[in-house]
């Protein structure tokens, strides 16, 4: 992929990555999140992953965001306040995080000489050429994880549901006035 | 030569069948059965020591009939074997024990009868037979001392046997205590032994090995001796471990017969002269024992003449008889130590069991102020507890004349003219305090308390029937040991020997006295006891107030003598005290509260703190958590790098 | 005028730290699980180039099973927040502290 859009993509991934971190509003930063995700199919299809690019706008976008706002929406969040507390663990782990970006980047800089991408067979990244890596080298995978999507699904839906007969239908509204300290899920 | 002899086995299990019988069924079974049990399995052992007496006469002289239990330690070269050894001299040892022992048994079905535990008093005399058995027949020195203890336990059982008086308890405590300090000094000599054997690559302390490996123990001889011979004080009632047998009389008369007369307080002289071979190479030591011994006997006869219990002047009496037998050892003469041990147990036993009979017959009383009289109601205690009085006085031809008499002669004939003059001193202090005993408690005037008079009987004959024999032994006992040339002569003295006089111990014999000189010595001694026995009838028959008068005109003197030097009060002065005052400040406050404690709970503290500040580490906070996460793979990847950039 | 891939993996690396940097500093819990899966795509980019720069599919399989279990993940966790909320009424850390000492 040429420079320049690489250069491009790249800084859009990480001004939507700070937004992620620094907008106050829950719905911004998912919304920066989302303009990260996209990015990074973008970048996918660039280096040849074509199916995985789109794999990732449809199911990360399409769907785990979207997840992510309904629950937003589900529990009404507000905005954050004004920045509270914690200067120190803020300072200290915004050092950290630096810390690891250089630790990770020298690694990747003073490893073997990385050298230009190189030529990739035809049909690199298909659909055909994914399908059929699934279903012979990594079959048990494949099969395990869809048992873990079942467990998955089970376990979201026994976690998130409410005693019956509870307060399933009321607005949002009335879920945040009302105290409720001893209502558990189960 | 040592033949195996299996019966030997029967003689030590005799009375451990009799311990078991009577400590698991004793109750249940009743008195008829206890009081059959226990003498009969000293009996038996007596019987068997009769037969192993009668094999033993029969091979050459110097033999010793043995058989071995099993084998007990082994640790590289060293073993030690349970193992028996009959030869002259435990011969001699095992028939006083088992007889008297079973004379006393049957002695005491009678003393005992009114008492409740009845079963318990014959478990632990038998146990101490046991025990007794155990030491003189061991054929090696750990076995010995095994048996050594043993008897000191019994001791302190049976003296405290009625425990619920804190007084008698103490004076059990008292015995064991005193027993132990001279245990240590045994164990030190023990240690000094096989340190001097093993250093030379041999490793037995059994008797006959270490007999024939004595000249490697010349230079620990003296060492060792003095060590061996502070045990022996302790258990034979010696300056300076004596203060426990005068206490040790709060037990029943039997015990105060068997234990602290006839046997276990003789076990120090039978341990000296089992190693004689040990103490003839330190002749140092062995003045130490004779000096020893003969200052117990005069100092313990001093005290016994202004005693008013019976008892005690019989403890006393002990103490200075023993001083007689170490101060036989102590001059070389082994067998002639042995010969006064043999008669004393006869006559000093029956002294005790006469004692017994009087204070049986008085209901408990044993102040001699308060007797007096009883020859008329107490015929045959009267007649035995005079026979033994004169056994004891050294009067011929009763036993203790022939016995006292050959250690005086050894003491005098071996150059130590000064022991020799206290013995004889002594001797007549012992006629005078033993007849003021008779006379004091038989003749003259009753002071008996009205209402114990009454009922004053002579003892039954289950009592009485061992009086008799024990006045039997104590008259004609002492035949066994003529001086040269009458009759058989020297029959015990050859007898022992073989045992008792190797080629050092022979270098060390004293001429056998010519006639004359002998007999001017046997003149004095017979001479020092009629003086006692006549001071004795002035002073308490004839004018029974003048020891009164003398008393009131020397009463700073007979106040230190009564109240025996003070001995016992210097000890707690010198001794207990500081040892409370080092247990409680230092050791106690010290040591245990601030060290011991102080490390224990230290450590119970520390964790408990430490944790109170770990348990901040646990913030609740995830974003802490994630954090130190992060550090952590920052420290990874640093290695990572470090590693990519070498 | 192609991109080395050492590009990419420190694109990479930097989305990552950003990732782990809103981790530490945001309260609201929602807000650190997207930043869970900022860190979880930036993984995925490095795999996908690697795999390019490889050659083999085997990055792009290792990316489509993140994925999945991002997915899973995400739902399972989403869960959980609900029903804390549903607990305790708000969605800020400082006040979920129930380990603490």
């Amino acid at each position: 992929m040429p420079l320049w859009l690489f250069t491009f993509l790249a800084v859009i991934a990480i001004v939507g990555a700070f937004g992620v971190i620094l907008q106050r509003s829950p719905v911004h930063c998912l919304l920066a999140l989302a303009l990260t995700l996209v990015d990074v199919g973008v970048l996918f299809v660039g280096l040849g992953a074509v199916t995985l690019g789109f794999l990732q706008i449809i199911i990360y976008v399409g769907a785990i965001m979207v997840l992510f706002l309904f629950v937003i929406w589900l529990l009404n969040l507000q905005s954050e306040a004004k920045p509270n507390g914690h200067l120190a663990l803020k300072f200290f782990g915004s050092i950290g995080a630096a810390a690891l970006a250089a630790e990770l980047s020298v690694f990747f800089f003073s490893a073997q000489p990385i050298s230009r991408v190189t030529s990739t067979p035809s049909g690199y990244g298909s659909v055909e050429d994914l399908a059929r890596m699934l279903f012979s080298d990594y079959l048990v995978a494949f099969e395990v994880t869809s048992i873990l999507l079942l467990a998955a699904l089970a376990g979201a839906i026994a976690l998130a549901r409410r005693v019956p007969g509870a307060a399933l239908l009321r607005a949002p509204a009335e879920i945040q006035r009302a105290a409720r300290p001893g209502s558990t899920v189960r | 030569m040592t033949q195996s002899f299996p019966a030997l086995g029967l003689i030590v299990l005799f009375p451990a069948l009799g311990l078991l019988f009577n400590l698991f069924w004793g109750q249940r079974a009743g008195r008829p059965a206890v009081s059959f049990v226990a003498p009969a399995m000293i009996f038996l052992s007596f019987a068997v020591a009769l037969w192993g007496l009668a094999r033993l006469l029969a091979l050459p002289a110097g033999s010793a009939l043995g058989f071995t239990l099993w084998r007990w330690i082994e640790a590289g070269p060293f073993h030690a074997d349970i193992a028996l050894r009959f030869d002259a001299l435990s011969a001699v040892m095992t028939l006083v024990v088992t007889g008297v022992g079973a004379v006393i048994h049957v002695y005491s079905v009678g003393y005992m009868a009114d008492d409740e535990d009845y079963a318990r008093y014959f478990t632990y005399m038998n146990l101490f037979e046991l025990a007794m058995l155990v030491l003189v027949l061991a054929d090696n020195l750990l076995l010995m001392f095994i048996g050594w203890e043993g008897v000191g336990l019994c001791s302190y059982l049976l003296i405290a046997f009625w425990y619920g008086n804190p007084q008698f308890a103490y004076s059990g405590r008292k015995a064991f205590i005193v027993n132990r300090i001279g245990d240590a000094g045994f164990i030190l000599g023990i240690l000094v032994i096989v340190g001097a054997l093993a250093a030379n690559g041999v490793w037995t302390l059994t008797f006959a090995g270490m007999h024939a490996h004595a000249v490697l123990l010349r230079p620990v001889a003296v060492s060792a001796g003095l060590l061996l011979f502070l045990g022996a004080t302790g258990k034979s009632a010696q300056i300076p471990l004596y203060v426990w047998l005068p206490d040790a009389m709060v037990g029943p008369t039997p015990v105060s017969a068997l234990i602290h007369a006839a046997t276990m307080v003789t076990a120090g002289v039978y341990m000296i002269a089992r190693l004689n071979f040990l103490f003839t190479l330190g002749p140092e030591a062995m003045r130490v024992v004779a000096i020893i011994g003969a200052l117990t006997s005069f100092f313990a006869a001093t005290v016994a003449i202004v005693q008013s219990d019976i008892k005690r002047v019989l403890a006393y009496s002990t103490i200075s008889q023993i001083g007689y037998m170490m101060l036989g050892v102590g001059v070389g003469a082994f067998a002639a130590g042995i010969f006064h041990l043999m008669t004393h147990a006869f006559f000093k036993g029956l002294l005790f069991l006469c004692a017994g009979s009087v204070i049986h017959a008085l209901g408990g009383e044993q102040d001699m102020n308060r007797m007096g009289g009883l020859r008329h109601k107490l015929p045959t205690t009267w007649v035995t507890m005079l026979v033994a009085t004169l056994a004891i006085s050294g009067v011929p031809p009763f036993a203790g004349f022939f016995s006292k008499d050959l250690i005086l002669e050894s003491a005098y004939t071996s150059g130590h003219i000064w022991l020799w003059l206290l013995g004889v001193i002594t001797a007549g202090l012992t006629a005078f305090y033993m007849f003021r005993l008779l006379f004091m408690t038989f003749h003259g005037q009753s002071r008996v308390a009205p209402d114990t008079a009454h009922h004053v009987h002579e003892s039954p004959p289950v009592m009485t029937i061992p009086l008799i024999v024990l006045a039997v032994l104590s008259a004609v006992g002492g035949l066994v040991g003529l001086p040269n040339g009458v009759l058989w002569g020297d029959a015990f003295k050859r007898f022992l020997a073989p045992v008792v006089e190797g080629t050092a111990a022979r270098a060390l014999t004293h001429p056998e006295t010519i006639g004359a000189v002998g007999a001017i010595l046997s003149a004095i001694a017979i001479a020092a006891a009629l003086i006692g026995i006549t001071l004795a009838w002035v002073l308490y028959l004839r004018n029974p107030d003048l020891p009164e008068t003398l008393a009131e005109r020397m009463r700073g003197l007979y106040r230190i003598v009564a109240r025996k030097y003070y001995v016992d009060e210097i000890y707690d002065l010198i001794i207990t005290r500081p040892l409370f005052w080092g247990s409680t400040y230092v050791l106690q406050r010290g040591v245990d509260s601030l060290v011991i404690d102080g490390i224990v709970d230290g450590t119970g503290f520390t964790v408990e703190e430490s944790g109170e500040g770990l348990r901040k580490l646990e913030t609740g906070n995830v974003q802490h958590y994630a954090f130190v996460y992060l550090l952590g793979v920052l420290m990874i990847a640093a290695y990572y790098i470090y590693l990519v950039m070498r | 005028m192609t991109t080395p891939i050492g590009y990419f993996m420190a694109l990479s690396a930097v989305l990552f730290a950003i990732g782990v940097a809103g981790m530490l500093i945001r309260r609201n819990v929602i807000v650190m699980f997207m930043s869970i899966e900022l860190m979880l795509n930036a993984v995925n980019l490095a795999f996908v180039a690697l795999g390019r720069r490889v050659g083999s599919m085997d990055g792009q399989v290792i990316v489509f099973f993140v994925m999945t279990v991002a997915a899973a993940e995400a739902a399972v966790g989403l869960a959980i927040i609900i029903s804390l909320f549903r607990s305790r009424e708000t969605l800020n850390a400082d006040e979920l502290n129930l380990l603490r000492w």
